[in-house]
């Protein structure tokens, strides 16, 4: 296929990703700010929402003070924000209209309709918490259909591929910014402190990447930071962990190798990547410090992009 | 202005034999039915995304060209007689253009004037002696017929560079099989589905010798800021070829590639939807940045097959056209099957006399014009606007041509007042491969949905309608 149907599908994926992941920030911040100030003690959950998305900098070129009000508008509607949901939406939709012809129409329904739905949230903006939360639900829902049709009509071939290493790379860096964020909560010496302040912190965690009934499922145990930091990092079956992300960039990836008779540097790659993943144990992780490991990880994958992108995008 | 013809009601009120079934149901359909029907129609083209971009529009930069639900209808014998007309004016058409940048027969015998060849700008002198793969420069026509009378299809203009609107004439159909499902049942309608695999199989038959047995053929689009774009990605997924940028492509060794993601890979044939400007700036304009460096060079070897073919627009310069009467016969020796519309040329003095004298009753166009920009409407323009383009024609005749304005027919047209007759026009698509030229039974009607409006351009404000051949 064309170099550039594929980059476009890649960064369709990754664009509807993204804004599913700032709507679930947002939706997360939203629940434990609303708690009062005794259970989630004195960190200012705007300033962390910012964080994970990673456009604390840029906002700050606009905004003085990381409040509800601010952070929503720029993390939703901000034109300036290359990540706004707003932008994330519009690219979407460019990105479609280039590879209308790879889309299947679901898929094209599924991001022209969002779009149009949307122009009105653009124009008016959100006036209540209630019209807030069913546009942050809106937007999940369409990154949803759009998965899901994917998932249901795509011809399975190179752009169904491509598409897939879009959402799994932008997943992974997903997961890991909020781990990278929050990674001081989760280290087991603060265990001691443990007590409603940091129960919050946690369940918003899982809240965020909608691992929470899961957490439950798999360790059938009260919420433990290390366990949550296993389930994100390591855990194979929870969609958004780190594991299960580079489980399906690898196989993705070797589809692709297996369809064009060969490898290269960006399957060697991501292996080395899931076989780092496979092999670690949280108690490793934890000894050599979370931070560092989860930052290593953040470069890594977006060495990954890099190298695709070469390989076979440009 | 005299009263036009309308093709429903024809000139005794009698409803004419095409439309008696469709007469019939409009007299049983609701009102409200209709209505409720155009809202569905307009929410589906929404969906779809068919939508279209106005050049300095940038309040709307997506607009729907609105649809109407009444078809328009032809019958089987006019329709022989339209596609045996077509035909004859394509193959002219293409006869015309191998001479002009070969031996110039046509110069030589003085039928036409050599400067309006040489000193038109879209005459290209790139061309001059080059040999096209299967000596076909127009591959896909799109012929703008208009009608004053039950009786002669009259070519308004012709259209030999990127025509577009085939889209709009797959589209409607579709919709209206989906709207209608009773009022077809009715009919015998001849389809249209079949113009894809028409299209992709007249392009295949041009590939350059120089192709392997199984040629690849792209679409070649600006992207998606062209007004157009809609159209090509639709047409690239009905053909199942790439739909290609300028920069998905390049040149090595004068052959043609695509970017891909196992590598470069052969383009055979492009289907261009890029004026000639743009296809190459070490050609043409150098500050293009939608073409293709070495494009010309690959073409110039024989190893790729634009469709069409460069150089195509001196055949369907507006200047040219008074003269295609003459062409017809020159090559042909035959007599043209579909008329002209009288047109008098601004750059002889006679013409230019008559017409300064006439304003009010004439449509002046520019030569080089299109989409219904820069025309004036003598009947409807303002006395300012006639002045204003009396002192144009004095300082520059030899850009405007002159014609009678015609009282164009008119069609039964869903209004905001109930069903009104409206002004139409009709662009069959015309398919030349390496043997044989086709045409699929139908094409796009255009409509002026301003009350007594003459001008159908979509850009202008012009709708469209589903076109019914029936198939007898």
């Amino acid at each position: 296929m064309l170099s550039r149907t594929a980059e476009n599908l890649f960064w369709l994926a990754r664009y509807v990703e993204r804004a599913e992941y700032i709507a679930r920030t947002i939706d997360a911040t939203l629940r434990v700010t609303a708690l009062p100030a005794a259970y989630i003690g004195k960190t200012n959950e705007w300033e962390s929402a910012l964080l994970t998305a990673g456009v604390s900098q840029s906002f700050y070129e606009t905004y003085d003070e990381a409040n509800e009000h601010n952070v929503v508008e720029y993390l939703s509607f901000n034109p300036a924000n290359p990540s706004s949901i707003k932008n994330c939406v519009e690219q979407a939709r460019l990105n479609s209209r280039s590879v209308r012809t790879a889309l299947t129409s679901e898929m094209w329904d599924t991001i022209n309709g969002a779009w149009i739905e949307l122009q009105e949230v653009w124009t008016k903006g959100t006036t209540s918490r209630e019209q807030l939360a069913r546009f942050l639900r809106f937007v999940q829902e369409t990154s949803l259909r759009f998965d899901g049709s994917a998932y249901r009509t795509m011809l399975r071939n190179d752009a169904y591929w491509f598409s897939r290493l879009g959402l799994h790379l932008e997943r992974a860096d997903n997961t890991a910014r909020i781990l990278d964020v929050k990674y001081h909560v989760l280290l087991p010496e603060e265990e001691h402190v443990g007590g409603p302040l940091d129960f919050y912190q946690w369940s918003s965690i899982l809240r965020s990447v909608s691992a929470l009934t899961a957490y439950h499922w798999v360790y059938r145990e009260t919420l433990k930071p290390w366990l949550i930091a296993d389930l994100l990092i390591l855990n194979d079956t929870l969609p958004r962990s780190l594991a299960s992300c580079y489980g399906n960039l690898v196989r993705n990836l070797d589809q692709i190798g297996v369809a064009y008779g060969r490898q290269g540097p960006a399957q060697r790659h991501a292996r080395g990547i899931r076989n780092r993943l496979e092999h670690s144990h949280m108690d490793d992780i934890f000894q050599r410090g979370v931070h560092e490991f989860i930052q290593e990880f953040i470069a890594d994958n977006a060495r990954l992009g890099e190298i695709i992108a070469k390989q076979y995008l440009i | 202005m005299a009263v036009a013809f309308d093709e429903m009601n024809g000139p005794g009120g009698d409803i004419r034999a095409a439309y008696s079934e469709l007469s019939r149901w409009l007299k049983e359909t609701p009102p409200d039915a209709l209505q409720y029907r155009r809202q569905e129609a307009e929410l589906l083209f929404r969906r779809i995304g068919i939508t279209f971009a106005v050049y300095g529009d940038s309040e709307a930069q997506e607009r729907l060209i609105p649809f109407d639900v009444i078809p328009r209808i032809l019958s089987a014998r006019e329709w022989t007689i339209l596609e045996k007309g077509l035909k004859q004016r394509v193959r002219a058409l293409n006869m015309f253009l191998s001479d002009i940048y070969h031996n110039r027969d046509i110069l030589r015998a003085g039928i036409i004037p050599d400067d309006l060849i040489f000193q038109n700008p879209v005459f290209r002198p790139e061309m001059n002696g080059q040999d096209v793969p299967h000596d076909v420069y127009v591959h896909i026509a799109g012929i703008d017929i208009v009608r004053v009378d039950a009786e002669d299809f009259i070519v308004l203009e012709d259209n030999a560079r990127t025509p577009s609107g085939v889209s709009y004439m797959l589209e409607n159909r579709e919709i209206m099989m989906r709207l209608f499902p009773d009022l077809f049942a009715r009919h015998r309608i001849a389809p249209v589905e079949r113009y894809p695999d028409e299209l992709l199989a007249a392009l295949r038959s041009v590939a350059p010798r120089s192709a392997s047995a199984e040629p690849t053929v792209a679409l070649m689009t600006p992207g998606v800021y062209n007004s157009a774009y809609y159209e090509h990605s639709f047409l690239a997924d009905k053909l199942g070829i790439e739909l290609v940028e300028g920069r998905d492509l390049i040149v090595k060794n004068d052959e043609v590639f695509m970017r891909t993601t196992e590598g470069l890979k052969r383009v055979d044939v492009i289907y261009r939807r890029v004026d000639d400007d743009f296809l190459d700036p070490l050609t043409f304009r150098p500050d293009s940045v939608l073409g293709v460096p070495g494009l010309m060079s690959a073409y110039a070897a024989g190893n790729i097959t634009l469709a069409n073919a460069v150089g195509t627009g001196i055949a369907d310069d507006k200047a040219i056209y008074s003269y295609m009467p003459d062409v017809v016969k020159f090559y042909l020796a035959e007599e043209p099957i579909l008329k002209n519309v009288p047109t008098w040329r601004c750059r002889e003095p006679k013409d230019l006399a008559y017409v300064l004298d006439n304003l009010d009753d004439l449509v002046v166009k520019e030569v080089h014009g299109s989409g219904g920009y820069g025309m004036l409407i003598g009947p409807a323009a303002t006395k300012a606007t006639i002045e204003a383009f009396r002192d144009k024609l004095k300082r520059e005749p030899e850009g405007f041509i002159a014609q009678p304005t015609l009282a164009l027919s008119t069609c039964p047209t869903c209004t905001e007042s109930g069903l009104a007759p409206r002004h139409v026009d009709l662009r069959p698509f015309v398919l030349t491969g390496r043997d044989r030229t086709t045409i699929v039974p139908g094409g796009l009607t255009r409509v002026a949905l301003k009350e007594g409006s003459l001008v159908v351009n979509s850009s202008q404000g012009g709708g469209t309608k589903d076109t019914w051949i029936l198939d007898e």
